[in-house]
């Protein structure tokens, strides 16, 4: 028994060694200023920069000029940072990202197809006759967004569709690469409106599915003032899209919707103060979705 | 002629990859391109010979000595951890270009079940040093040419007309069984 543990000891002590050896002279020469950069950054390995990883990103930003700015949920701090290090001046401000939805299919709203009673994957119930709702563009609501989020900031809520917590969420992307039906999409967390549709079809069709389904009027697109909002075509259909670069969240296209499909939210950013929160369009007397929105 | 039989027998009759199933990991994963796939092979090579000799040696001269047979698979892991470290560190500073192809896939050199297999399998087939060399170098050129071979097929897939729901792993699978059930046609040439 003693034999045994002295043998494996030996072993184990001389195999260290060989390797203590030569991983001095097999050294490869690294810029010391990769690992200092890659102390600096989160580590949650989320990819959302574009590199493998947060070791990755570091030897970019070190070795090929990665932007400084790149790292996602470092934001300013962490940019801030890599820039003493690599001696350069700070990155221009980032707008946050959050993730947002694009659906309100919830059971009151639409019904379901099927009972499910599986595995509580979206990716697999989505290749059952598109998912247990009514609508086969809809949230699944089976959770496949909330089991991938590397910052625990989408949860399920109780009426089934996914809720984002905006001050959690960084805006990495990763559920919206996970969503098998394409639904959730990363915006500027100063753009208030949204569509929160993604249903395809057209007129009575899109009615019968859900109660608050866009049926590509294109009432939004005609009263646009900025060109903004847009009936996307597709090969499944059309439905109302937002460009986020030429909207600036005026409310127009939430107050004309005769289905209601579209939202204005006021997301809270934690960051900024009172004052520095997105503010009501021009005041709430000239906001044009008065009507319609829930601060009233 | 038993050597000739034993070197035969391993690289086509009893192939690592298609008949005896070891090392599986990376004949579906560094078999995108020829070039990779040859890399790969050569490296099990390397590591193969040597673990197994290297292994013979400690499992003949220590745990034998010692009457410690029992403590093999724990002596030849921490071998092998060893050496592909070793080659990793090689690697890196010498050729860093197939380090960096290889990514991944070289540290779970490690792990693959080719190596250990093989490693005791020599134990078990009481094989004497000289015969220990030629079947590690024996079922490592097996797994090169598996390897090499499914490459090759991988590569000209990527230009045939696959089905969606069949790109990429399915097909690979289905072209890995058929593989195997070829090579069983050379049984009973030994």
């Amino acid at each position: 028994m003693i034999q045994a543990i002295v043998i494996l000891a030996v072993m184990g002590g001389i195999f260290g060694a060989v390797l203590a050896v030569a991983s001095k002279k097999l050294a490869v020469e690294t810029d010391p200023r990769v690992d200092e950069v890659l102390s600096v950054l989160p580590g949650a390995n989320c990819g959302a920069c574009g590199f493998p990883g947060c070791a990755g990103l570091a030897n970019a930003i070190v070795n090929e000029g990665a932007p400084i700015n790149a790292c996602v949920p470092g934001k300013e701090k962490v940019a801030k940072e890599i820039a003493a290090i690599m001696g350069l001046n700070a990155a221009p401000e980032t707008v946050r990202k959050v993730a947002q939805l694009h659906c309100n299919g919830t059971f009151d709203n639409t019904k379901p197809l099927y009972e499910y009673k599986g595995v509580m994957d979206c990716h697999l119930a989505v290749t059952q006759f598109g998912g247990p709702s009514y609508c086969y563009y809809g949230c699944i609501g089976l959770g496949s967004c909330e089991q991938v989020c590397p910052f625990d900031a989408i949860h399920i809520g109780e009426n089934r569709l996914p809720v984002v917590d905006t001050s959690a969420c960084v805006g990495c992307g990763i559920c919206a690469n996970q969503c098998p039906q394409k639904i959730l999409q990363i915006v500027p967390i100063n753009k208030q409106v949204h569509v929160r549709c993604n249903n395809r079809d057209k007129g009575k069709k899109a009615m019968d599915t859900c109660k608050v389904s866009c049926i590509s009027c294109g009432i939004c697109v005609k009263n646009c003032p900025e060109g903004a909002i847009t009936l996307m075509e597709s090969k499944a259909g059309s439905v109302a899209v937002i460009d986020y670069d030429k909207c600036t969240s005026c409310g127009i296209c939430v107050a004309k919707c005769p289905r209601k499909s579209i939202h204005l939210d006021r997301p809270i950013d934690p960051e900024l103060t009172i004052c520095e929160q997105p503010k009501e369009p021009e005041g709430c007397a000239a906001c044009a979705a008065k009507s319609v929105c829930g601060l009233h | 002629m038993e050597l000739f039989a034993l070197i035969f027998g391993s690289i086509f009759i009893s192939n690592i990859v298609l008949a005896q199933f070891l090392g599986i990991c990376p004949f579906l994963g560094v078999s995108k391109d020829i070039k990779s796939a040859f890399g790969m092979g050569l490296s099990v090579m390397f590591v193969m010979i040597l673990s197994s000799t290297i292994c013979w040696l400690v499992y003949t001269f220590l745990l034998v000595r010692f009457d410690l047979e029992y403590l093999k698979t724990i002596a030849f892991i921490l071998t092998i951890a060893a050496l592909v470290q070793l080659l990793e560190m090689f690697l890196k500073k010498n050729v860093p270009a197939l380090y960096k192809s290889m990514g991944v896939y070289l540290p779970l050199i490690t792990t693959n079940c080719a190596i250990l297999g093989i490693a005791l399998l020599n134990i078990q087939e009481n094989y004497n040093l000289i015969y220990t060399l030629a079947n590690a170098f024996a079922n490592s050129a097996g797994f090169t040419l598996a390897l090499v071979l499914m490459a090759g097929i991988r590569e000209r897939l990527d230009e045939a007309d696959v089905p969606d729901a069949m790109k990429g792993l399915p097909i690979v699978f289905f072209v890995a069984s058929s593989m195997g059930l070829a090579f069983v046609g050379f049984t009973g040439m030994i």
